[in-house]
């Protein structure tokens, strides 16, 4: 079967759900992910991201609704629809008793690749995540970065049409994330299909063509990055910093000069269409903040609006 | 459309495609497996069958047939190898694979199904039992201990018999086990005990009548007595056909129980 005899969507879920005894980790969501699609789950920790995924890459079943993966159905033909996805788990489980080649060997292995055609990929891989001089050392020797990177090598061993990756590139250093996101775009400039859950924002700007936040097991919000921006912030955000104590009672002060003021312990957040004439009328009013920054809505501000700012867990 | 043209994968391919993973583990350790499967047969027969056989004078019909104690010990041995062998492969190795080193998820995020890992890890325990009995049944011969070449053969085939009965069920409860101290619960009350009682070391005729009532229950009695029978030309066909039925049944019942088993523990 070829990429062109499937069906445009890669991934469909209708009402899907997870439960783990009482638990309901996943209460019912709607997805589509089309094909070629950079597609992200974003979420707080506990929100049912890495449920919806290890549902996707078929080997966890549903607990109710419906789940299409490449056409096909997880529960019948899981290892058909593995054959043709890599995934990337949030926790790396690379072999240690084995070097690094051996570990895209073996694997590739699984998916039964001929002995002489995975051996040419694995040093192509080792080539693309730039290990190859690394190629016979212990996997236990490799910095969290190289471990990382070898990960998602393997993932690629099998040339899949989904990409599905769980938190990539957490604990990495700048360095390391940005070369693996450099990986992946040329991916998906291949035209892989690239489904990621993440909570930076940053990560899910520049990787993500389509989003959805999920808090408690429901999806809260979807659309592209900016769409969101659009929909549940403003263009600018306005910060003023005050003595500590004060942001309290200065807030009603302002109140009326954005859509919306948020009140944090250290600063006052005031979300509005133009920043700097928010400011210039705060400091016409007499108020003089220690220390100011105007500056675009992010994601960021989406995602906490959205999922609040309590700690998960 | 689409889906029609699919080929479905076949379980004895995804059982074969673990050949290369199973290889490399094998080529790490066998210096080590090979030592021990020779060296240890050798130490006990040594021990147990010569030297401490040496003061036991009591004749055949005292020893179940046997000629000498070492005859009547060795086919015990042997049967104990196999269990010891088969248990040490499944216990905290397959632990390991679910909670340390996380290979089985490595493994499912791949075509093969949990069924499929418990299959091929299965061939590899077989392949170990049959190295390692095989190299102590050679051991055996050389100190004379078998009556024909024939009965050797099968004494062989049916320690991998035992192997697979107590390897799929071990494997089953390694499965499902959350913490590593109930191996030793497994190995206090379960192996040493069968070791030590199931009629390995002596007749369980020895035993009280419940006791020997309870012997005749373990599995590694029916697979010491099968042995024994084997090893010594002595086959009563009846009893023969119910140990090979016991331990068929308890290495597919076991087999179908590991499967299940892991299946349940990876499926998160």
């Amino acid at each position: 079967m070829t990429l062109q005899d499937t069906p445009a969507a890669m991934v469909r879920a209708r009402g899907l759900r997870k439960l783990y005894g009482d638990f309901e980790a996943v209460r019912g969501i709607d997805v589509e992910v089309n094909r070629g699609e950079s597609f992200g789950f974003l979420g707080p920790n506990g929100a049912g991201k890495s449920s919806t995924m290890r549902m996707i890459a078929a080997v966890s079943p549903p607990s109710g609704g419906e789940l299409s993966i490449l056409g096909m159905d997880p529960q019948t033909q899981g290892p058909e629809i593995r054959s043709r996805i890599g995934v990337c788990p949030q926790e790396d489980t690379l072999d240690n008793e084995l070097n690094v080649r051996d570990n895209l060997v073996v694997y590739g292995r699984y998916f039964g690749i001929p002995r002489r055609e995975v051996a040419e990929r694995a040093d192509e891989l080792l080539d693309f995540v730039q290990l190859t001089d690394r190629s016979r050392a212990k996997v236990e020797d490799l910095s969290g970065g190289m471990k990382r990177r070898l990960t998602i090598a393997r993932t690629l061993v099998n040339k899949p049409d989904l990409l599905l990756l769980d938190e990539p590139t957490t604990g990495l250093d700048p360095q390391a994330r940005h070369l693996l996101w450099d990986r992946l775009f040329r991916l998906k400039h291949q035209g892989v299909t690239i489904v990621l859950t993440t909570h930076y924002m940053d990560e899910a700007e520049q990787l993500c063509d389509r989003l959805v936040v999920m808090d408690g097991g429901r999806i809260v919000a979807e659309g592209s990055p900016l769409d969101l921006i659009r929909t549940h912030s403003t263009r600018e955000v306005a910060e003023l910093r005050f003595g500590v104590g004060e942001h309290e009672a200065l807030a009603a002060k302002v109140e009326d000069l954005a859509e919306r003021v948020e009140v944090l312990p250290d600063r006052l957040l005031l979300y509005t269409s133009d920043g700097e004439e928010a400011l210039a009328k705060v400091h016409e009013r007499g108020l003089s903040p220690a220390a100011v920054l105007v500056r675009r809505s992010t994601l960021e501000d989406v995602f906490l609006r959205l999922t609040g700012r309590t700690l998960v867990d | 459309m689409s889906q029609a043209t699919t080929t479905r994968i076949t379980r004895f391919d995804l059982v074969a495609r673990q050949l290369d993973y199973w290889v490399t583990v094998y080529k790490r350790t066998w210096r080590g497996s090979v030592i021990t499967s020779f060296v240890m047969p050798l130490l006990y027969v040594t021990a147990m069958g010569v030297l401490l056989g040496g003061f036991i004078e009591q004749g055949p019909e005292a020893l179940e047939g046997a000629p000498t104690y070492l005859a009547f010990v060795a086919p015990g041995l042997v049967a104990a190898h196999a269990m010891q062998t088969a248990t040490g492969e499944v216990t905290w190795p397959v632990m390991g694979m679910i909670k340390w080193s996380r290979t089985y998820f490595a493994m499912t995020a791949t075509p093969l199904r949990p069924s499929d890992i418990v299959a091929a890890q299965l061939l590899f325990v077989t392949f170990r039992v049959a190295s390692a009995c095989g190299v102590f049944l050679l051991v055996l011969a050389i100190f004379g201990v078998f009556a024909s070449v024939g009965g050797l053969l099968l004494a062989w085939l049916v320690q991998i018999l035992i192997g697979l009965a107590f390897a799929t069920v071990f494997f089953g409860f390694s499965a499902m086990l959350k913490h590593e101290s109930g191996f030793s619960i497994v190995y206090r009350l379960i192996v040493i005990p069968q070791f030590l009682f199931s009629g390995a070391f002596f007749p369980i005729s020895n035993l009280s009548p419940t006791l020997e009532w309870l012997a005749r229950l373990t599995p590694l009695w029916h697979g010491v007595d099968l042995t024994r029978m084997l090893l010594l030309d002595r086959v009563d066909g009846s009893a023969a056909l119910v140990h090979l039925a016991y331990l068929t049944t308890m290495a597919v019942l076991g087999w179908w129980f590991a499967a299940s088993r892991l299946t349940k523990r990876l499926a998160l």
